[in-house]
């Protein structure tokens, strides 16, 4: 997985509240394999006619096709557990996704492949997202490791991330790796559960 | 934080917790489900050589992918080649890993939240993890069931074990019976109503109160399984003689000697009485009336004898604006009495509604007149329909102009060839409003089974209650 340390970037403000993965990549692009086709999924019936022409979307105008980073409102990428919404994200080009609020689903599935989830309390990102339709092609630049994301104006905001997620993103690291120390407990541990429960088992 | 009390959800962890490492928990994972959407999980577990761990745990399922006709020719009755190859690849992958696969042509066959509680395959105190956000439904059985990711499936499938925080808890106790013609549906639906779409967030939710232990299993698991629409990722319900009646005689259910051992560790898993929780939330069942969905999140919904809201009625420019966004995407006027809405189509069908209790709901509705726009019925397993065409539940369908179809999440999902065209409305008992869910450009109305009837048989959202006290 790719790390995230540092980021500055265009940020692109999404004003719309309960923005799901169904929009984020729309269900029939699923069986998709993973790969560059992705950025034109993200929020692909809100960017594109079914003719496949464009239709005007923040996303379709310059400079946000240059976007890196999301502005969100609140529950951003709730409903489907659909890792494809991450993927559509990624190959756009986005890294960093700030929010009050997230479907927990979908921020934990943005850990997976490198994008770091941001909540930051409601009214700083409203704010953020005013200064950004002000300024249009600003950037935040977001610091991991100091848990800050600077706005345009050069104000810093604290977030809180829990440190395992914090360590996977800096290192690029998955769970499979840490999972696999644990071989014997799980051993020792599933004998012992199966004695429990033999019925689930049969 | 709490007293020494624990809650259900706290001892299904703790009876699952292998280590617990930097606020993280690495726990055991009993069963895992999943369906044609997973190829990306084996696509992963391919790419970085890993083998299955423990497949007699794992469960697979053809249910977004297939067709609703044409059923008898298997899957060569799938005309698009993209989705006939998507119900392949199952197989394929299914099979290397000797993996169980309730399939295309399985007389078992059907939606992956249908088909684990029917076969007893979904049992108390289990920790289930689904590559399906609506997994929470099999919490009815007072399991730990939650939605993952691809990347997470791919964790289960090479080690059968999840890392995890553990979430907050929240109880929503619905006391009190329900009226006359308010269904389970219309309990979730409330309930998102007042929390959220995204209230839940970052809680479990356990569900309790009088209007809750009286339902039956069906009416518990289409609760649970909108937990996720208010936010949860996890919702459950106690086990009780509701959960071990319904449980007992199934193929996977624990038989014998061992049904007695199972029932004994089942009866005594529930939360302390002095548990606590996070948060609480209570609802009076009496004050729940049937329910529509009039925007494009599960939280904008109202009683049916209700109006479609005015953006300018509210204090809040943001929530106004969001309330004219959605007005504009569903083509209403603001003040529109909801039960005069025309509607295009109707789905009675989805992991919420499709089971033969939800069937037999709308059918009591179909048998007092005639469809007037195209409704139609999708079983959620061969089981559900077999069983439903036992009672006659088919024949009153049919009689009353619905279309009786094959099992699978159809119209939910809409990618397997059932979607609403563009600008069409539809009443529909899935789960999700959100926007082009049904179809680029559809409109969904999301009602429980006996309005989804009702609105067929008048045309519009309709206040079932109407159409029943008139007979």
């Amino acid at each position: 997985m790719e790390p995230f340390t540092t980021l500055t970037g265009i940020a692109v403000p999404l004003d719309e509240p309960n923005i799901d993965t169904n929009q984020l990549c729309p269900t029939r692009f699923n069986k998709v394999p993973r790969g560059p086709e992705y950025a034109r999924v993200l929020l692909h019936d809100r960017r594109f006619n079914a003719d496949g022409s464009e239709k005007e979307f923040i996303l379709n105008a310059e400079p946000y096709r240059q976007a890196k980073v999301v502005v969100a409102d609140r529950n951003f990428g709730c409903g489907s557990s659909r890792e494809s919404a991450v993927f559509a994200l990624f190959e756009f080009g986005i890294r960093c996704v700030i929010a009050p609020s997230f479907g927990d689903i979908h921020a934990n599935n943005c850990v997976k492949n490198g994008i770091l989830p941001v909540v930051l309390p409601a009214a700083d990102v409203a704010a953020l997202r005013r200064q950004l339709r002000e300024q249009v092609g600003a950037t935040l630049a977001v610091d991991l490791a100091r848990q800050t994301v600077t706005d345009p104006t050069g104000r810093e905001h604290r977030f809180d991330i829990h440190p395992v997620r914090k360590l996977c993103l800096l290192e690029g690291l998955d769970d499979i790796a840490r999972t696999g120390q644990y071989a014997a407990r799980f051993a020792q541990f599933e004998t012992a559960y199966r004695a429990q429960k033999p019925w689930l088992f049969n | 934080m709490t007293t020494d009390g624990r809650t259900l959800y706290d001892k299904i962890w703790d009876q699952h917790a292998m280590v617990t490492e930097e606020g993280e928990t690495l726990l055991y994972i009993d069963r895992a489900l999943f369906h044609e959407g997973s190829s990306h999980a084996f696509a992963k577990l391919e790419r970085e050589g890993r083998s299955v761990a423990r497949p007699r745990q794992l469960f697979a399922f053809n249910d977004h992918y297939v067709p609703t006709t044409g059923r008898e020719k298997g899957v060569d009755g799938i005309a698009i080649p993209e989705i006939r190859n998507m119900v392949l690849k199952l197989a394929a992958n299914t099979a290397k890993h000797g993996i169980t696969l309730f399939g295309i042509d399985d007389p078992r066959q059907g939606i992956l939240h249908i088909v684990p509680p029917e076969q007893g395959i979904t049992q108390p105190g289990l920790v289930i993890a689904g590559a399906d956000s609506h997994t929470s439904t099999h919490g009815a059985f007072g399991s730990l069931a939650f939605g993952i990711g691809a990347s997470d499936m791919m964790h289960v499938m090479a080690t059968q074990t999840l890392w995890q925080r553990k979430s907050k808890t929240m109880r929503i106790a619905v006391e009190g019976p329900l009226g006359f013609g308010v269904s389970a549906k219309d309990v979730i639906l409330a309930i998102i109503a007042r929390i959220g779409a995204g209230g839940a967030a970052g809680y479990t939710i356990e569900y309790t109160g009088g209007a809750i232990t009286a339902m039956n299993m069906e009416a518990r698991m289409t609760v649970c399984n909108m937990s996720i629409e208010g936010g949860g990722r996890a919702g459950m319900v106690a086990p009780d003689d509701t959960t071990f009646a319904y449980m007992e005689g199934r193929p996977f259910a624990p038989k014998g000697a061992a049904w007695a051992n199972a029932l004994a560790t089942w009866k005594v898993l529930r939360g302390d009485a002095d548990a606590t929780f996070d948060r609480e939330v209570e609802l009076d069942a009496a004050q729940i009336a049937p329910m529509v969905t009039w925007g494009t999140s599960p939280e904008h919904s109202l009683p049916v004898t209700g109006v479609v809201p005015d953006p300018r009625n509210t204090a809040d420019a943001t929530k106004g604006a969001e309330i004219a966004a959605a007005l504009d995407y569903m083509g209403l006027k603001e003040g529109t009495p909801l039960a005069e809405i025309a509607i295009d189509r109707v789905f009675i069908g989805s992991c919420t509604n499709s089971r033969l209790d939800d069937l037999r709901a709308a059918a009591d509705v179909a048998r007092l007149g005639r469809t007037k726009v195209p409704a139609w019925v999708v079983p959620g397993s061969q089981l559900v329909k077999r069983a439903a065409e036992q009672e006659g539940l088919d024949r009153i369908f049919t009689a009353a102009g619905f279309e009786w179809r094959d099992p699978g999440c159809s119209l939910c999902t809409a990618i397997n060839g059932d979607q609403l065209q563009p600008g069409e409305r539809c009443a529909s008992t899935s789960n999700r409003n959100f926007r082009g869910r049904q179809g680029p450009g559809g409109r969904t109305h999301l009602v429980s089974p006996a309005m989804a009837a009702a609105a067929a048989l008048t045309g519009h959202l309709t206040d079932v209650r109407d159409l029943m006290r008139r007979g």
